[in-house]
C-alpha cells in the first residue's frame, strides 16, 4: 500500500461556550445560527487527528469536506492549521434544510469529486444535530464498508483495518480492509494543538467551494425537497431551579424534605 | 488613522494560543504560584508550538512571525499565568540578543534550540548596584590567552535557575572618552565558574524563577562574545525597549483582561440584596473602569509595537505602554478585589494572585518612575 488518500468530514457547529445565545425559529423549528460564532465540531477534530496520524505514518493527503455556507472557510482554517492539506466546502442554497440523508448524499458527491479515497473519517456525531447518521449513510452511498462509534483503529501496511467500536458494556473488535468510512468517538485520540507554524501554513492551503452543479446533485436529492425528515418540536430546556419554602418544626420540615426527595426519585 | 485590527492569521493564532493556555496552563496556574515553581514541561510544549521562537525565522526553527504575534501570546498566557508569561518574555530577550547581534555561527549554534524551547534563555544585566543604572555594573571580563574571564554577580535575573543559554553583560574596558565599556557574552549553564545563586521568594510572577547568577573566573571562548566588544550597553538598552518593555506591557494587558473577565463573571453570579451584583451601579462603574483600562492598554501596547515594527524609535510610546498597562493591571486587580468583597481575599479565587502579579510587573524592565523619565525625556527633547 502506498500513500493514503484521506478524507475527513467536518461540520462547523455553534461554539459550545455560546449555547446560551442559541435561538430556535418558532416557525420551522430550526436552529438559528446567524451571528453565532462557529467552531469545528469537536468530534470531527478527533477524526482529523486520526487522519493526520495516518498521513504521518503512510504519507498521502488529507482533504476536509464540509457541507456548509461559504463563510465556513474561516472555521475550516482551523483544520488546515492543524495539518489538513485542503478543504472543500459544498455550498449551495439548494442544500439548505437537508436532513441527514440528504446531507450524506451531498457529502458523498463531494468525496467522489475529490477522487479515489482510501479512508473517510468523520466525527461520530455533530454537537448540534447529533443524529450520528452521517458516517454510515455516506458509507452506504459510496458502497464501501463503514463503522460507527470507533474508539480505536489500526491500519496495517496492506490496507487491513482493525477497529474497536464502543457498545454499551464493552467493545466489538472488527477486522476489515480499506476503503472504508469510519465514524470516531472522542475516546479515540487527543487532537493536537494548533502550532503557530500551522497557522501560517494554513494561509496558503486551498479552500475549494463546490455548488450543486459542480457535484451533479439535483434538487430532488438535497435540501428540503430531498429530505424525508422534518424537525419535530424543538424547545429550550428550562433550567430554572424549583423553589419551595417549607414551614413548620424541624421534624416536620425534615419529614417533608425526605418525602419530596423520595417522590422525585432522589432517595430510594 | 486606520483602526487597530488584527489580521485573520493573528486572530487564528490568538485562538490557538488561547485553547492551549486554557487546557494546559489554566489548570496549573494556582499550583505554580503556590509552589513558586517554573513548569518546564509546559514550557517545552509551548516551544514545540512555536511560542519560544515566535519571531525567529523558520530557517532557524522559529515561527517566522513578529512582535505583534509575540504580544498576543504573552497577553493570552498572562490572562491565566503571568508568571509563566514572564519566563517566556525573558527567554525572548536572550533569543532576540542572539538573533539581532549574533554571528552566523552563533545563530546556527544556539537559535534552533532556543527557538523550539529545547533550551531556555535569559538576559543577565542587573546587579546589586541597580538594574536601570546599566552603567553601574561591576561584573567584568578580561582577555586571557584567547579566552574571556568573567567575574561578577548578577541579581534579580529571571530564569536564573532554568536558563541554559544566558546572555551576560560585563565591563570590558573603557571607551575613547574614558567611560566604562560593556560587552555581552553567551554563557551556557554548566560552564566552569558559572552557577545560579540564591533564588528569590517573590511577591508575584511566581511561575518563573528569579535569582542570582554567579560568575567566578568563568572562562568562555572568543566565540562567546556577542555583538562585538564594547557593544553590550547598546545591546542591553535596545533589548529592554524592543523586547522587555513591550513584553511587560503585554503581560500587564493580560492581567487586566483577567481582572475584567473575572470581575464580570463574579458580578453576574453573585446575588446580593436579591439581585446580581452586576445590577448595582457602583459595581458597573468598577467594571467600566476595568474595561477602559483594558481598551487603553490594548491600544497603547499594540500601537507602540506596531510603531517599532515599522521602524520607528517608539521609545516613549513603548515606555508609556509599559507604564500604563502594568499600573493599569494593579488598578484593575485592586478594583476587582473591591468588587468581590470578602471573596477577593480568599485564595480560592485568583484575583489576589492577579494583584501580586501586577505589583511585581512594575519593577520588571524598568519601574514606573523610570518609564516616566523616558517619556518625559523624549517629550522634552
Amino acid at each position: 500500500m502506498g500513500e493514503l488518500n484521506l478524507v475527513v468530514l467536518v461540520k462547523p457547529v455553534p461554539d459550545p461556550s455560546c449555547y446560551d445565545r442559541i435561538e430556535i425559529d418558532p416557525a420551522t423549528g430550526a436552529l438559528l445560527r446567524q451571528g453565532m460564532p462557529a467552531v469545528l465540531n469537536p468530534a470531527d477534530k478527533h477524526a482529523l487527528e486520526e487522519a493526520l496520524v495516518l498521513k504521518e505514518r503512510f504519507g498521502g493527503r488529507v482533504a476536509m469536506v464540509s457541507m456548509a455556507p461559504d463563510s465556513a472557510s474561516e472555521t475550516l482554517m482551523e483544520g488546515l492549521a492543524m495539518g489538513a492539506d485542503e478543504a472543500c466546502i459544498l455550498s449551495d442554497r439548494a442544500f439548505a434544510g437537508s436532513d441527514s440523508l440528504a446531507t450524506s448524499r451531498v457529502l458523498a458527491a463531494g468525496i467522489r469529486k475529490i477522487g479515489p479515497f482510501d479512508l473517510v473519517l468523520a466525527g461520530n456525531e455533530s454537537a448540534d444535530g447529533g443524529t450520528a447518521h452521517v458516517p454510515s449513510q455516506v458509507g452506504e452511498l459510496l458502497g464501501v464498508a463503514h463503522l460507527a462509534n470507533v474508539i480505536r483503529m489500526e491500519v496495517g501496511p496492506g490496507g487491513s483495518v482493525t477497529a474497536r467500536t464502543r457498545i454499551e458494556n464493552g467493545y466489538i473488535e472488527v477486522r476489515g480492509s480499506l476503503p472504508m468510512v469510519v465514524g470516531v468517538r472522542r475516546e479515540i485520540n487527543t487532537p493536537r494543538y494548533t502550532s503557530l507554524m500551522g497557522v501560517m501554513a494554513a494561509q496558503g492551503k486551498p479552500i475549494r467551494v463546490w455548488r450543486s452543479e459542480d457535484l451533479g446533485v439535483n434538487a430532488a436529492e438535497a435540501g428540503m425537497e430531498g429530505s424525508g425528515m422534518r424537525p419535530g418540536k424543538l424547545s429550550r430546556p428550562d433550567y430554572r431551579r424549583k423553589g419551595e419554602i417549607l414551614k413548620g418544626s424541624h421534624e416536620e420540615t425534615v419529614r417533608r424534605i425526605v418525602a419530596i426527595l423520595r417522590a422525585e426519585g432522589v432517595l430510594g | 488613522m486606520p483602526e487597530l485590527k488584527f489580521t485573520q492569521s493573528q486572530e487564528m493564532l490568538r485562538k490557538a494560543v488561547r485553547e492551549f493556555v486554557e487546557k494546559e496552563v489554566k489548570p496549573i496556574a494556582h499550583r505554580i504560584d503556590v509552589e513558586s515553581s517554573f513548569p518546564a514541561d509546559v514550557f517545552q510544549k509551548m516551544g514545540r508550538l512555536g511560542f519560544a521562537g515566535v519571531f525567529v525565522p523558520q530557517t532557524y526553527g522559529g515561527a517566522g512571525l513578529g512582535q505583534t504575534e509575540r504580544a498576543i501570546i504573552l497577553e493570552e498566557l498572562a490572562r491565566h499565568a503571568a508568571g509563566l508569561a514572564m519566563a517566556l518574555m525573558t527567554h525572548h530577550l536572550g533569543v532576540e540578543a542572539i538573533l539581532a547581534y549574533g554571528t552566523d555561527e552563533q545563530k546556527a549554534k544556539y537559535l534552533p534550540d532556543v527557538a523550539t524551547g529545547k533550551k531556555i534563555s535569559g538576559l543577565a544585566v542587573t546587579e546589586p548596584t541597580g538594574g536601570s543604572d546599566v552603567a553601574g555594573q561591576l561584573a567584568n571580563a578580561s582577555r586571557d590567552n584567547g579566552h574571556w574571564v568573567i567575574n561578577g554577580r548578577k541579581c534579580f535575573i529571571t530564569n536564573s535557575s532554568n536558563a541554559e543559554v544566558n546572555i551576560v553583560t560585563a565591563r570590558t574596558g573603557e571607551d575613547a572618552k574614558g567611560r566604562p565599556a560593556f560587552s555581552a557574552f553567551i554563557v551556557e549553564s554548566g560552564m566552569e565558574g558559572f552557577s545560579p545563586g540564591r533564588e528569590e521568594d517573590k511577591l508575584g510572577l511566581r511561575g518563573s524563577s528569579t535569582g542570582d547568577l554567579l560568575l567566578n573566573n568563568c572562562r568562555v571562548g572568543e566565540g562567546s562574545l556577542l555583538g562585538g566588544e564594547g557593544n553590550g550597553m547598546r545591546m542591553a538598552l535596545g533589548l529592554f525597549t524592543k523586547i522587555g518593555r513591550t513584553g511587560m506591557a503585554a503581560i500587564g494587558l493580560g492581567i487586566i483582561r483577567a481582572c475584567l473577565e473575572e470581575g464580570v463573571k463574579f458580578a453576574r453570579e453573585r446575588v446580593i440584596y436579591g439581585k446580581p451584583l452586576a445590577k448595582l451601579q457602583a459595581i458597573q462603574f468598577e467594571i467600566a473602569q476595568n474595561r477602559i483600562d483594558y481598551e487603553a492598554a490594548r491600544l497603547m501596547t499594540y500601537h507602540s509595537i506596531g510603531l517599532k515594527e515599522g521602524g520607528a524609535g517608539a521609545d516613549a510610546e513603548i515606555a508609556a505602554a509599559k507604564y500604563f498597562a502594568t499600573e493599569g493591571a494593579v488598578r484593575a486587580a485592586k478594583r476587582t478585589m473591591d468588587l468581590m468583597g470578602g471573596y477577593g481575599v480568599i485564595n480560592e479565587y485568583p484575583v489576589g494572585r492577579y494583584l501580586r502579579d501586577a505589583l511585581t510587573t512594575i519593577s520588571c524592565g524598568g519601574t514606573s518612575h523610570i518609564m516616566q523619565i523616558i517619556v518625559a525625556g523624549q517629550t522634552l527633547n
